[in-house]
């Protein structure tokens, strides 16, 4: 009996194919965006984690300000110096290198050509922690970096931009005032999780850097690789001691930096991606409430359009659990063909936008059965009200409407 | 159910809609027995209670005050669930305006009483498709009612009423959409089942015409039975 009333309902679904395809449009949407969200979130969620760890799970950063204000808080808490890294590598045993960062904005122009970039001083040391080759060119020469020469290092997006295909080394830039030669390509990254182009980058010596540009002596941030085999968690505490003592914290006093490894930064990470996605996810959420009350709204002109039909089943002898089970069936089905729908085309839009972004497509089984199981009770919930009301017509009146 | 009683039995039935000023008494204390076999015509002034009689006779609406009783059953004692049973189990319906569902052929709509009595789907359509060709419309089982002329369509509505072997055929104003030979059909079709398998045929019309065709006439004047006897012709029609 359940079968029949199912296949007379997708019969009757199918007699206004007009109408079943606007009630269902609003599940089909609700459930397409719930599970793109979804999908598309899990999956940068996860390339974020592997990129991180594509960076080394031996690498730390030592960033200025608190954990409680915020890693990279740099208005409030002093600057590192270049006689901070220096000493990391002098007195920590266990590290095996470590790198000064600081960046900025700035444009690079090269004949007609110009280019708005990431311009970072650094030097060799944060290429080999975190393993970055050059296809072209040479590293800077350890005379370059002391005395801080005008040569600079390109990522592959930069040399696009200014230089087309054709060989940049030996070429000479321009940023702002600044005329500096380039020495070296950068192998191509490609995008980083949140899409940022990893090879929109100059690499200048540090030393350049704060002479020609930010005028000042301060570093950013301090790449620390710790060597193979090592805790990094010892190195962590050891760099935290090292730093307290020079930038003389006494003691009760909170840390006014802080040292996080990659792992944590993972974690930071995948939990901004998590929020997004939760919050995205919310509103899909409430637009397949708004499907469902679609369905209701629906259904209940749908029951007034066919109160004779209903009058006429009621004459040959419907009982009204009969009439009511039809139009619940009706709309349950309908909402779970919409929510099919809504799935298949949720997940071809996540596997276009993870194509896009260069993610990973990641389908979650339970989802994607939530989904389907939300839509199915979306029917019973909104279809109910309908049904019953079709359920409980009086059979003379029925058949004498309109 | 007592056998020895009638099939149906109308005990100073009275149906009264509105209240007060606007109170109107579509029946007024109206008695008849039919029994089983008969094929009845009422007839009366337009208003004066015939699709109200009809309309209690198939427990599609509950009288006012008086009893009705069906095999001797007092329907009043039925609550919704058993009056749709009874109603699929013993009635059949023809309306004057058909009642086809629209989107449905002519084979799913005499299927339908089946469905409601849980009848297996290939023995639903064997069923419907001979009491199709029963009423003259083998070939025309796809089409849907807008694809039919009136009288076909009638046709299918007597093949809905006859496909769960009711008791009795309930029909009002079977012919009042009809043309005189269409009409002549519809008729025929209905004397033929009256004749030659005993079915309990109870009719509403306005034309003198038709009601020829009946054995007994039921003539109602301001909701209650002035005259019961034989047609003016004596049923010459037959
Ligand atoms: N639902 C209703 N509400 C109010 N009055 C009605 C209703 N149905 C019928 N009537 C009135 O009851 C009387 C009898 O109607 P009806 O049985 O349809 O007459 P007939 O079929 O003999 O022409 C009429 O006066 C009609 O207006
Ligand atoms: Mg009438």
């Amino acid at each position: 009996m359940i079968w029949e009333t199912i296949r007379l309902a997708v019969q009757a679904i199918f007699r206004n194919t007009m109408r079943s395809v606007l009630t269902v449009l609003g599940i089909v949407i609700g459930v397409a965006a719930v599970i793109a969200m979804v999908t598309v979130g899990e999956g940068s969620s996860s390339q974020v984690t592997a990129d991180v760890e594509k960076l080394g799970t031996n690498i730390l950063m030592v960033m200025p300000g608190g954990m409680d204000q915020g890693p990279g808080t740099q208005s409030v808490a002093k600057a590192f110096k270049l006689k901070d890294v220096e000493a990391i590598i002098d007195q920590i045993g266990s590290v095996d290198t470590a790198a000064p960062y600081a960046q900025t904005s700035m444009t690079a122009i090269f004949g007609p050509e110009s280019t708005t970039t990431q311009v970072v001083g650094t030097d060799n040391r944060y290429l080999d922690a975190v393993d970055w080759p050059l296809v072209m060119g040479r590293q800077f020469l350890s005379t370059e970096e002391t005395s801080g020469r005008a040569v600079c290092i390109i990522g592959e997006t930069v040399r696009q931009k200014l230089f087309g295909n054709t060989n940049p080394v030996g070429e000479t830039i321009r940023l702002s005032s600044l005329t500096c030669e380039v020495v070296g390509l950068l192998e191509a990254k490609g995008a980083s999780s949140f899409g940022t182009d990893q090879d929109d980058v100059i690499g200048l010596p540090i030393k350049t850097f704060q002479r020609r540009i930010s005028g000042n002596s301060d570093v950013a941030m301090m790449f620390v690789s710790v060597q193979d085999g090592k805790s990094t968690d010892r190195a962590k505490t050891d760099i935290e001691a090292l730093m307290r003592e020079r930038r003389r914290i006494s003691e009760g006093e909170d840390d006014d930096f802080t040292v996080m490894d990659m792992k944590q930064i993972a974690a930071m990470l995948s939990g901004i991606t998590n929020v997004l996605t939760g919050l995205l996810s919310a509103v899909a959420a409430v637009s397949l409430l708004v499907g469902g009350i679609g369905i209701m709204n629906i259904m209940l002109v749908s029951v007034t359009e066919r109160t004779r039909e209903i009058g006429i089943r009621l004459a040959v002898g419907a009982q009204s659990g009969q009439v009511l089970m039809q139009f619940l069936v009706e709309a349950i089905v309908l909402s779970v063909i919409g929510g099919l729908i809504g799935i298949v085309l949720g997940l071809m839009l996540a596997i276009f936008a993870s194509n896009l972004m260069a993610i990973p497509f990641a389908p979650n089984p339970a989802v994607v059965g939530g989904a389907f199981l939300f839509s199915a009770v979306v029917g019973v919930i909104f279809g109910y009200f309908p049904a019953r009301r079709a359920a409980r017509l009086d059979p003379i009146e029925a058949l004498r409407h309109q | 159910m007592v056998d020895a009683a009638p099939l149906i039995e109308f005990r100073e039935v009275a149906k009264i809609y509105g209240k007060g000023e606007a109170e109107v008494r579509a029946l007024d204390g109206a008695s008849f027995k039919i029994e089983t076999g008969e094929f009845v015509a009422i007839m009366g002034p337009s208003g004066s209670g015939k699709s109200t009689a009809m309309n209690l006779i198939g427990c599609l609406d509950s009288p006012t005050s008086g009893e009705y009783l069906f095999h001797g059953v007092p329907v009043a004692s039925l609550d919704r669930e058993q009056r749709a049973l009874l109603r699929r189990n013993y009635l059949g319906f023809v309306f004057q305006g058909y009642n086809l569902l629209a989107r449905a052929s002519a084979l799913e709509n005499v299927e339908l009483p089946l469905i409601y009595k849980g009848v297996g789907r290939a023995e639903r359509k064997q069923r419907a498709l001979d009491a199709l060709s029963k009423v003259g419309l083998k070939g025309r089982e796809h089409h849907t009612p807008s694809e039919l002329s009136g009288g076909q369509q009638q046709r299918v509505a007597i093949a809905r009423a006859l496909i769960g072997n009711p008791d009795v055929i309930l029909a009002d104003e079977p012919t009042g959409n009809l043309d005189t030979k269409m009409s002549r059909e519809i008729m025929d079709l209905l004397c033929g089942l009256n004749d030659n398998e005993g079915m309990t045929i109870i009719m509403v019309t306005h034309e003198e015409d038709m009601a020829e065709y009946a054995h007994r006439l039921i003539w109602m004047v301001d909701g209650k039975v002035e005259r019961d006897g034989k047609p003016t012709g004596g049923g010459g029609k037959r």
